[in-house]
């Protein structure tokens, strides 16, 4: 990923005390989101970068779920709170409201069922917070438009066949999609090529153009009635 | 002739056609190292059954140091055969304990930092109260008048301990297989009582087919002419045979075929072919027979049908009314729960219905598969993955306990 800026080696909870960890940019801006002492749940939560940020810098009793079970050890090496499964099982068994905020970052692409997954999400976390590489970002639609070809932007080595990102996006197709489901998009946050973020309207054409990726903080328009 | 030594093995045993075994001497566990006290005193122990036991004997090692403020205890808990000689060298087998790999200076279970606790438990034959030990109303060997334990006898007894110790809130409980049964009901049990605990290769409920390889083990036990109907210590005999034949056989599940092919194949023991007989032609028959013998040597007949019954009656989920998310409602311990790929004995599935009972409160768990081909046998080895994620839990714990952690 072009705002992946670094990857640092995962040190025990003593050894990663004192420095910040570098995490990327969607990161960054979601755990400014995220409430101080919050319930977090970081579902697709990789090597657990968030995680350690959350609750190392903003005293999050912060959780994880991952699939991949070399990154589950590297996060349980740091002492961090994660479970090894698929996202679309593991979220099932929790309880309604379990969390304060949800996280799915960048990872709603690669799922089955984007749209139950999202149902789940905000059944699990009263708000949750869904980052996405956006498909609308005008690369790739030179890309497509030019050169014919598929846009799968950012995934260098990832070709059509055999990205993990099996439901591409815009931030047009995901507010589409929310407004269609009634979920209340709370704040919409555009990235650019350069890791500038700032505020925008979801239905913002110029976001959708310039943004590579966008995060989302979404609640429901009305509380459903089986919550609580 | 004494206990045997010398690495596990097939040496020597080529012209067996069976697992003689060499008799045993009777250890009196009472002359091992280790500590030794009597509980439940005053009071005995309502058992599950109904029955009472009291007074009981625990024998049990400890390894490091208590820190001023309590806060570094770990209790762990052994397996089926497992006892209180986790580390170091087996003051009968003289081998490793059954957890060296794990538990020592440097290991993920470190003396230098924690203070750790290991009992022999309840119904065991290493000095803690079982059907081997006098029965004081007979004065002769409990023998089938012992009472049938279960699991949550077993923790009552180590709570017993850990209260004469003074340890206010273990910082964890640890264990693997039947301990891991030991760990999740100390959990559910005594959730106060504890800050984490590390089930591991383990099950809220022990399955049908464990059930049905313990029942066999039984019945090779029983089969033995020397078992005398549960009295060999009266007769003066020891079902050897029978006990070695129920170890054979509960041995292979804790392998895989994986393991067994790459160490083992067809090959043949010290011959160049088959003898049309029935001797141990081949390797792994050789290695069984070995792993028979060695046991009877520090293992108690008796022992091994209550041990596991216990484990066969274990179901937490019954207990619980049949809601797995009522075992452990509103527990605020931290738990870390791990499997191997290569258990079939208790297999990933199993573990993780321990964590969908535990995501289901909401409650903090860690789960983790640590891919291995040594089957159930895997949570004693050492696997690099394995000890990075004990040590890592532990560390994470501590730090979440905060001052108050070791």
């Amino acid at each position: 990923m072009s705002t992946e800026y670094g990857n640092d080696t995962p040190g025990g909870p003593g050894g990663g005390a004192g420095f910040k960890k570098r995490i990327r940019v969607d990161q960054q801006l979601i755990a400014d989101l995220v409430p101080a002492g919050a319930r977090v749940l970081d579902v697709g939560c990789g090597d657990g970068a968030l995680l350690y940020h959350l609750s190392h810098f903003k005293g999050a009793d912060a959780r994880g779920i991952e699939i991949n079970r070399a990154r589950v050890a590297a996060c349980l090496n740091q002492g961090l709170s994660v479970i090894q499964g698929d996202a679309e099982v593991e979220l099932r068994d929790y309880p309604t409201g379990s969390f304060d905020c949800v996280v799915l970052s960048q990872t709603i692409q690669a799922v089955g069922d984007p749209k139950g997954t999202l149902e789940t999400l905000l059944r699990i976390g009263n708000r949750a917070v869904v980052s996405i590489t956006n498909g609308g970002y005008w690369r790739n639609r030179v890309r497509f438009a030019l050169g014919g070809r598929v846009p799968f932007p950012d995934d260098p080595g990832e070709s059509w066949y055999d990205t993990a990102n099996i439901h591409p996006c815009t931030i047009r197709d995901f507010v589409g999609l929310a407004d269609e489901m009634g979920i209340k998009i709370e704040k919409c946050f555009a990235v650019r090529a350069s890791g500038a973020t700032r505020e925008v309207y979801p239905w913002s054409a110029a976001a959708n153009l310039f943004a590579v990726q966008a995060v989302f903080v979404l609640g429901w328009r009305s509380a459903p009635s089986e919550a609580g | 002739m004494g206990p045997r030594t010398g690495a596990a093995g097939a040496d020597g045993m080529a012209n067996d056609t069976g697992p003689q075994g060499t008799g045993g001497v009777t250890i009196d566990p009472h002359t091992l190292p280790g500590e030794f006290v009597t509980l439940a005193v005053e009071a005995p122990l309502d058992l599950d059954s109904g029955a009472r036991l009291g007074p009981i004997n625990v024998a049990y090692t400890t390894h490091g140091t208590l820190n001023a403020d309590k806060s570094n205890a770990i209790l762990i808990c052994h397996a089926l055969t497992g006892d209180q000689f986790v580390c170091g060298t087996h003051p009968i087998t003289k081998r490793p304990g059954w957890w060296d790999t794990t538990v020592g200076p440097g290991k993920p279970l470190d003396p230098d930092r924690y203070f750790l606790i290991c009992p022999n438990l309840l119904g065991g034959c290493m000095g803690t109260t079982g059907p081997s030990e006098t029965n004081p109303a007979t004065g002769k060997p409990w023998g089938l008048d012992f009472p049938v334990i279960t699991i949550g006898d077993m923790v009552n007894v180590q709570k017993l301990l850990v209260d004469h110790l003074g340890i206010g809130q273990l910082f964890s409980v640890v264990g693997g297989s039947m301990g891991g049964m030991q760990v999740l009901d100390w959990a559910a049990r005594f959730p106060e009582r504890v800050f984490s605990v590390m089930p591991i290769a383990t099950a809220l409920r022990t399955s049908a087919q464990n059930i049905a390889h313990h029942e066999v083990g039984r019945q090779a036990v029983m089969a033995d002419p020397d078992w005398c109907g549960g009295r060999y210590q009266e007769e003066g005999k020891r079902p050897h045979r029978g006990l070695a034949v129920a170890r054979m056989g509960a041995h292979i599940t804790y392998l895989s075929e994986t393991a067994l092919t790459r160490r083992f194949g067809r090959s043949l023991q010290a011959r160049d072919r088959v003898t049309y007989g029935f001797e141990a032609d081949f390797q792994v028959e050789s290695y069984l027979r070995h792993q028979g013998i060695t046991f009877v040597d520090r293992f108690d007949a008796n022992s091994y049908l209550y041990i596991t019954r216990a484990m066969d009656y274990f179901d937490m989920v019954e207990e619980h009314g049949g809601v797995a998310t009522d075992i452990f409602a509103g527990t605020n311990v931290r738990f870390g729960v791990i499997s191997f790929t290569s258990d079939w004995m208790f297999p990933t599935a199993e573990n993780r219905e321990i964590v969908k009972a535990l995501n289901g409160v909401g409650a903090n768990v860690s789960f983790v598969e640590i891919e291995t081909d040594h089957g159930h046998d895997s949570f004693l080895m050492d696997v690099a993955d394995y000890h990075r994620v004990i040590r890592g839990f532990l560390e994470g714990a501590a730090e979440l306990r905060g001052e108050a952690g070791p």
